[in-house]
């Protein structure tokens, strides 16, 4: 790649960011270049992102028809899974799981609503339910 | 050596750019080229049992620490490495260490870093940054992987250091108790080239251009229908372009270092084949950009199309390392 091939698609999923390629010069010696995005790059990003996003949103229709617990919607917004929760709360996956059903969810006492809600970085009033 | 005289640079990937930086910083002469090719850090791997977010571990470079470690030797770095039960213990050891005017390095999840960009924060927990102070509640830091020096909210940072699952950093904290040279020595070079060669053509089937075949061949296999095929090979292509790898998975950063590798150890050939591995950068580009029209739409979906692609790689690349190790014998 020569410099001026170095894409410059003002990536979306950059933020702003400009990130450091390596490409050939005049001279033919390799250089740091700053690039605003490639948009291959834009493509395989967004599509690990809208994947997320939809995890999320299967989630939200799912505690919106009382199936699960507002629990398993933050997971998701959190871009976490089972086992990454299970094993940011110390809390056993099989219990994870029981605490994604709506039912569990509403028995469970402050201080492991407040274990949860650390681990997802938001209050325990939030974590109990949607925004 | 005192932090105030600390100068942040980009570079195109975290570990690679953080030792840079902290080795300028103590004094030594390197490039964020030379500090990737010394360390050997050029690879591949297809870890299939490995799983982020469902889908299989795919890597172009060696694993995380693997850069920090490989440097002692040809430095002769006594380092430091520092981990902590507690945010608290992990807080006051980094504000101790910065009261002391020292650069100190952190492996941080990305996720809980507020300022990555929204689409970059995944919870990838191996990723390394510099702090070189402290101004009430911020800290400075050097992230290599953006151009300018960033600020972090201690709590933020805290977050980021303690985060769990795989690769918990367990607030790891590194930095340097003295640096022997400043310059590598060129049997050192001669001999970072011949194990990233060796590490490419390992008769292990995961790894190397081994591993490239064995990939190609998962990838001919997916169902053409599938939606979950389309993901699969983008995140071969996120892996390889989008998580700070210079371009082509590496390869630019390695065709660098080998530029360099030949004005350092006076061996012409190794320039060569610089432009040789350029070319096989710009195919690994050229291999991206198929898979993302194919992920889009824009291609009909042809996993053996994508799959012969990545054959012809391995054995580009199979000729590219055995004559690149001979160019060193």
């Amino acid at each position: 790649m020569d410099i001026d091939e170095v894409p410059q698609d003002n990536n979306r999923t950059l933020g702003g960011y400009r990130k450091g390629v390596y490409a050939r010069d005049a001279s033919g010696r390799m250089v740091l270049v700053a690039s605003s995005g490639w948009e291959v790059e834009e493509i395989v990003t967004s599509d690990a992102v809208e994947q997320l996003n939809e995890q999320a949103a299967a989630a939200r229709k799912r505690v919106e028809a009382g199936l699960s617990s507002p629990l398993e919607y933050w997971m998701y917004a959190r871009r976490m899974d089972l086992s990454l929760l299970a094993q940011s709360t110390g809390v056993w996956r099989w219990r994870v799981r029981r605490h994604l059903q709506a039912a569990h969810f509403a028995k469970l006492p402050p201080p492991l609503l407040q274990r949860y809600a650390d681990a997802l970085g938001i209050s325990s009033e939030t974590l109990r339910q949607l925004p | 050596m005192s932090a105030d005289t600390f100068q942040h640079s980009h570079a195109a990937h975290c570990e690679s750019g953080v030792m840079t930086n902290l080795l300028r910083h103590h004094g030594a002469k390197v490039s964020e080229p030379l500090v990737f090719g010394l360390s050997s850090a050029l690879s591949f791997a297809y870890l299939p049992f490995i799983k982020l977010g469902g889908l299989p571990l795919v890597a172009y470079r060696m694993p995380p620490k693997a850069i920090i470690k490989a440097l002692q030797k040809p430095f002769g770095i006594k380092f430091r490495f520092e981990n902590f039960s507690t945010a608290e213990a992990g807080q006051r050891r980094l504000d101790a260490l910065l009261q002391e005017q020292r650069v100190v390095g952190l492996q941080t999840s990305v996720y809980w870093l507020p300022y990555f960009p929204e689409d970059m924060r995944f919870h990838f927990n191996a990723h390394n940054l510099l702090v070189y102070g402290k101004e009430q509640d911020e800290y400075l830091i050097s992230d290599p992987v953006a151009e300018d020096p960033v600020r972090c909210a201690t709590a933020d940072l805290n977050r980021a250091r303690f985060a769990k699952g795989v690769l918990a950093p367990r607030g790891l904290l590194y930095y340097p108790e003295s640096i022997a040279r400043t310059e590598p020595r060129p049997e050192t070079i001669v001999d970072a080239i011949k194990k990233t060669a060796r590490i490419m053509h390992a008769p292990i089937p995961l790894f190397g251009v081994r591993g490239m075949r064995m990939l190609a061949r998962r990838i001919e296999r997916l169902d053409p229908a599938a939606e979950n095929s389309g993901h699969f090979i983008g995140h071969v292509v996120r892996m390889q372009e989008e998580i700070g790898t210079g371009g082509g998975g590496f390869r630019f950063l390695y065709a660098a270092f080998l530029q360099e590798a030949a004005d350092i150890i006076g061996r012409r050939a190794l320039a060569e084949l610089a432009e040789q591995l350029l070319a096989i950068g710009d195919d690994w580009r050229a291999f991206a950009l198929a898979s993302a029209r194919m992920l889009r739409g824009r291609d009909p979906m042809e996993p053996p199309a994508i799959a012969a692609l990545l054959r012809k790689q391995a054995d580009a690349e199979e000729q590219f390392f055995r004559t690149l190790k001979h160019a060193v014998q």
